[in-house]
């Protein structure tokens, strides 16, 4: 457990030494900020070694039991396994690259110290989630995160964009975290209590995947389970960016490059899945649950990969992608594949940073975030060029690059339960992820086409004269570019994966393994795989045919409908006639209200009272002796009260 | 010695006070506030010392009048003992170096120090009739604070905002002595810890509801709960730094401290016939003050305002009658000392340095000019909207899971929607304190302010005085059991728990 601390601490430490000294000594920055990550990197590495190495490895680890009145309590406790090992390289790798890349990136900035330290920050809170054992303490890294994504989203606050983007990211989410509160209240009476260990295990034996020959396995409610879950996918709904909490991430994008990479592609976002993989059992217990899963990833997945083929704004288009991607990881979770998921997350979290740092290279270069002005990059910046391919095509699902194969997985997952219907998914989920996931496939591949030609081909038509960037935002990418790669190769066919992801409790004695109930095994079927790449290939093939009539024209200008997409079906439109003016207007009533009938009503009663009275007749000039003879009158009652009285 | 302990307490910050009124005028100016810092440092030591060995004191004072002077300390009072001395020792050290434009600081600061005795006197009693004393103690330091160091250019003076305090709280009291009288007349003593122990047998329902209503229309106007809080943005507004630091942070606290001490436990029936409307207020608070929030442009009074949404949660908490709400609600009040403590005190700052505190006059970029002071602001908002990690967040969440599963005396769907209510409620808290942090603290500053060569960024001595409380905020914030350790054990006694 020292480890799981390690981790967790360094990177803290290195935040609260950054914020607290930062501005006194900034030769210190630079080597604070990477030393924290890189240690903790260390520490997931030997983790991750050791998990696999150590079949099904659990450690726990409490610091201290907080009463909470009435008999509950919650502990301060930790919990190290193979998927919070790996889930933890997986952001550690990234955290530590996307510091170094930042060292370049934001050279110069005044405010960089306290943006190293935030990112710090951010990495802890963030590693505290995937090592949390308590729902509590999930809450903390979880809304830690929250605020310092709010800081980074706002880093240059000069820019109005920078200010509305982290308001609206910020106040999102936390909608959605007050759901997710309500949620842990009602798991937390279902279950008697908030440790997730405990949590899992007796949802395990609820299920069916956890068998136990020496307890009684008292039946839970299922109804209650079903609105505790739902509150919690609020949390998780909004925290993932999924329909209809989608909206801040693409306003998010206006932080500086390397904080969309950190944050809105390989890590928070990541949080909210990571939390129903680590609840899976819990969730498996409500087939309504999933079925919501199911359809809200199904609108996400869709809508967001059409809204992201009419963006001129390449980082909106990887920022759209992001939550289209993120619906693929709910919909393997609606379908009763929590390893797909995962494997989906991991996949992800390597090419979708790749991908925001190789975007960040280009718009360094070029000093614009839109495509109209680019073009023509891929001379000019070849190693950013031959990275981002890998990522793009990542993206796209083409093998085999690490996104087919996860990709695979999920759609896989849906097929199986499409056809071979046995868990508590229903049949129809299945289907309809097949078909929308299927559908998707060819739209991503069409935007990530559309992306790849108005950047890198075509002639020139930014006029500064771009160039490839410095050696501290080049290794990042070459880094990143091997998992992105290679992930999916080495993580489907050798099948470590499920082997060491499969969640084991060490509870109760007396538990064993109850069967495959839940989990879908992973693997790349055929028809599911020649659908998915013969869509993608005619999407991408669909806009290079458009593109090379007229390459310095847009792809997508082509389409009917792209007012409605570019403005993502003008969701925000509607969130601000129906949420946010009606706030404004009761703020504006509930001020006239206290001003004029508050104030006017009590001091008039006040008024009445006093020429009732008499005794404090002459307050209104503020005489002290009055207030005096008031008080002196209250004691002298209750003398008399008492000598009457008594 | 550990008797005299308590005493000393009080004696301490008093004989302070004594002394300042005999000193000579010209030397008396000068010595006054280091002279202060002595008294409420030696205090805040005291109340270390006693916390650590909670002592007790209980004489006959005035047998005539069944008065008698017993006092204590437990997990209850002993939270907000150390908060007051503390407070009060970080505004004295503040006046070293920040001094309002009245000046006379030989008279404000024996105002503290007699503020401080009525304070700590209020939270140390266990006599009904000592702690009304006491509670109306503070009155009159607080009006004077107000009205002879305040700032003038509030709409209708400071002299009117003094007045409407005291009117308010006044007129709370005399309800408040009402509902003291009849509970000890009835039950025959005014001693709490018998009255808790006895749990209200022997009082009939009719006069446990007359009288939790009638102590209840007391100590919520000093809370202030809604529609009782107008008194209190007017009053913050007008007060200088020092009092408006101890206004929120310690005076509202003696309201739902006595809710707690003496409401709740002295006529249980009582409470549990008026805790749905006890709720409900709450919650109305909660949702007014924070959109009462939104549409602010002054900014003392929208920390004033944000105090009434504080509150509320408070009152919240304790109307769910259950150990975790109550629990929650004496969290949330130390949380909210705190950090209105601290926002009172760089809100100050920010009036001091632009003599307004406008929102619109002031514009934005105070990260830009002033970055350490919009940080600790930046920090003091987030720590106020309840994030978690950080003091304010247990207090909330523990109210909330209170009105999840309140007493089974008590409606547990009407709880549930006056939670999912106050759910709302946190979303708006959360709206208004960014809309701040937007609109002052980001953004680039408007050119008068860049050419004002005052300016100056948070001071050494500034820092000095809230790094104890920013400290005390994360340690709070990452170590719930620091407090919660403390009070579970006295809420379950005072619930006839065990």
């Amino acid at each position: 457990m020292t480890l799981v601390y390690l981790a967790v601490a360094a990177p803290l430490v290195a935040s609260f030494v950054g914020l607290l000294g930062g501005r006194l000594v900034p030769r210190l920055v630079v080597p604070v900020a990477v030393a924290g990550t890189g240690v903790s990197l260390l520490a997931a590495l030997v983790m991750a070694a050791r998990a696999v190495t150590t079949d099904g490895l659990v450690e726990r680890a409490s610091l201290d039991t907080v009463p909470l009145g009435g008999g509950l309590s919650f502990g301060l406790d930790l919990r190290l396994d193979g998927l919070a090992a790996l889930v933890s390289v997986a952001v550690t790798v990234v955290a530590l690259m996307v510091q170094v890349y930042s060292t370049a990136y934001l050279k110069g900035d005044p405010r960089y110290s306290s943006y190293a330290a935030l990112v710090s920050l951010f990495t802890a809170a963030m590693l505290l989630v995937v090592f949390a054992d308590d729902l509590f303490v999930l809450l903390v890294g979880w809304e830690v995160m929250g605020v310092c994504s709010y800081f980074l989203i706002g880093h240059h606050w000069e820019q109005e964009g920078s200010r509305a983007g982290a308001v609206k990211a910020f106040v999102t989410t936390r909608l959605g975290d007050v759901g997710f509160l309500f949620g842990i209240f009602t798991i937390g009476q279902v279950f008697g209590t908030f440790s997730i260990d405990r949590i899992v295990a007796d949802a395990a034996l609820q299920n069916g995947r956890l068998a136990c020959h020496v307890c009684q396995i008292a039946a839970l409610p299922e109804g209650t389970i079903t609105i505790g879950t739902l509150l919690l996918l609020c949390g998780v709904v909004g925290k993932s960016a999924q329909f209809p909490l989608h909206t801040w991430l693409p306003d998010a994008m206006a932080g500086p490059t390397p904080i969309s990479a950190l944050i809105h592609a390989a890590t928070m976002v990541a949080a909210g899945i990571y939390f129903v993989v680590r609840l899976y059992d819990v969730f498996l217990l409500s087939p309504t649950t999933l079925a919501v899963m199911a359809l809200i990833a199904c609108v996400t997945m869709l809508g967001a990969a059409l809204a992201a083929l009419a963006q001129d704004d390449i980082k909106r288009v990887l920022a759209y992608s992001t939550v289209s991607q993120l619906a693929y990881m709910l919909a393997a979770l609606a379908v009763g594949s929590a390893l797909a998921s995962t494997f989906h997350l991991l996949t992800h979290a390597a090419f979708k940073a790749l991908l925001f740092l190789a975007a960040g290279s280009v718009i360094h270069a070029v000093g614009t975030n839109l495509m109209p002005a680019m073009g023509g990059l891929r001379r000019l910046m070849p190693v950013t060029f031959v990275t981002m391919t890998v990522g793009l095509a990542a993206l796209a699902g083409i093998p085999p690059f690490a996104g087919f194969f996860s990709k695979e997985a999920v759609l896989g997952a849906a097929e199986e339960t499409a056809l071979h219907h046995d868990g508590p998914a229903a049949a129809w989920t299945g289907w309809l992820v097949l078909v929308v996931g299927l559908v998707t496939a060819g739209v991503t591949a069409a935007y990530v086409a559309r992306l790849w030609l108005m950047t890198f081909f075509g002639e020139a038509r930014g006029g500064v004269a771009a160039h490839e960037s410095s050696p501290a935002m080049r290794w990042p990418l070459v880094v990143l570019a091997v998992p992105a790669a290679l992930l999916g190769l080495a993580g489907l066919p050798s099948g470590w994966l499920p082997d060491w992801l499969a969640p084991v409790s060490e509870v109760a004695p007396g538990l064993s393994e109850g069967g495959d109930v839940a989990q879908v095994e992973l693997h790349v079927g055929l028809v599911t795989s020649v659908l998915s790449v013969g869509l993608a290939v005619a999407g991408a093939l669909a806009v290079w045919a458009v593109w090379r009539r007229d390459p310095a024209a847009d792809p997508a200008a082509a389409l009917r409908w792209r007012p409605a997409l570019v403005h993502a079906f003008y969701v925000d439109d509607l969130y601000d006639r129906a949420l946010v003016r009606p706030v404004r207007v009761a703020a504006r009533a509930v001020r006239r209200v206290d001003d004029d009938v508050v104030v006017g009503g009590v001091t008039g009663t006040g008024r009445g009272a006093r020429s009732l009275a008499g005794l404090i007749a002459r307050t209104q000039g503020g005489n002290v002796t009055a207030y005096l003879t008031g008080l002196l009158a209250g004691v002298l009652l209750i003398a008399a009260g008492v000598v009457v009285l008594t | 010695m550990n008797d005299l302990l308590l005493p000393l307490l009080l004696v301490l910050p008093l004989a302070g006070a004594l002394v300042l009124l005999v000193v000579p005028g010209s030397s008396g100016e000068r010595v006054a506030v280091p002279f202060g810092v002595g008294v409420t440092g030696l205090t805040f030591a005291v109340s270390v010392w006693a916390t650590a060995a909670s002592p007790e004191t209980d004489v006959q004072w005035v047998p005539e009048l069944g008065l008698r002077f017993h006092l204590g300390l437990d997990g209850l009072s002993a939270p907000l003992v150390l908060l007051t001395t503390l407070l009060t020792l970080l505004c004295t050290v503040y006046l070293l170096r920040v001094r309002p434009e009245a000046q006379r600081m030989r008279a404000l600061v024996g105002l503290l120090l007699l503020l401080e005795v009525g304070m700590l006197g209020t939270f140390l009693a266990l006599d009904m009739l000592l702690f009304f004393v006491f509670f109306e103690v503070v009155l009159v330091p607080m009006w004077f604070v107000i009205a002879q160091w305040g700032d003038d250019r509030v709409p209708g003076g400071r002299v009117r905002a003094a007045n409407v305090f005291i009117l308010f709280t006044l007129l709370g009291s005399a309800v408040l002595l009402l509902g003291i009288l009849l509970v000890g007349l009835r039950a025959g003593t005014f001693d709490l810890v018998e009255l808790a122990d006895r749990g209200g047998a022997g009082l009939g329902r009719t006069t446990q509801v007359l009288a939790f209503v009638a102590l209840g229309l007391g100590l919520a106007v000093k809370t202030p709960m809604w529609p009782l809080h107008s008194w209190l943005p007017d009053a913050h507004t007008a007060a200088p730094t020092v009092g408006s630091v101890l206004l929120a942070g310690v005076l509202l606290k003696m309201g739902t401290y006595g809710f707690v001490r003496i409401a709740l436990p002295v006529v249980p029936e009582g409470a549990e016939a008026v805790a749905p409307f006890l709720g409900a207020l709450g919650v109305v608070g909660i949702l007014y003050g924070s959109l009462a929030c939104l549409a602010q442009r002054d900014l003392k009074r929208l920390i004033a305002f944000s105090s009434v949404g504080h509150m509320g949660f408070v009152l919240f908490g304790i109307s769910t009658l259950s150990p975790v709400g109550i629990n929650g609600a004496l969290y949330a009040n130390i949380a909210h000392g705190l950090i209105t403590g601290l926002l009172f005190f760089l809100v100050g700052a920010v009036k001091d340095r632009h003599h307004t505190a406008d929102i619109d006059v002031l514009g934005g970029g105070l990260y830009e000019r002033t970055p350490r002071l919009g940080g600790l602001l930046a920090f003091a908002a987030v720590a106020s909207l309840g994030l978690p990690g950080l003091a304010g967040f247990w207090g909330e969440m523990l109210v909330l899971l209170g009105a999840f599963r309140p007493d089974p005396a008590l409606s547990r769907g009407y709880y549930l929607v006056l939670m999912a209510l106050a759910g709302v409620g946190v979303v708006l808290t959360t709206t208004y304190f960014v809309k701040v942090l937007r609109r002052v603290a980001q953004g680039t500053s408007f050119q008068a302010w860049k050419e004002a060569v005052l300016l100056r960024d948070a001071t050494t001595h500034e820092l000095a005085v809230w790094s104890p409380v920013v400290a005390l905020v994360v340690v709070l914030g990452l170590w719930p059991g620091f407090l919660l350790d403390a009070t579970t054990p006295v809420v379950h006694r005072l619930l006839g728990g065990g």
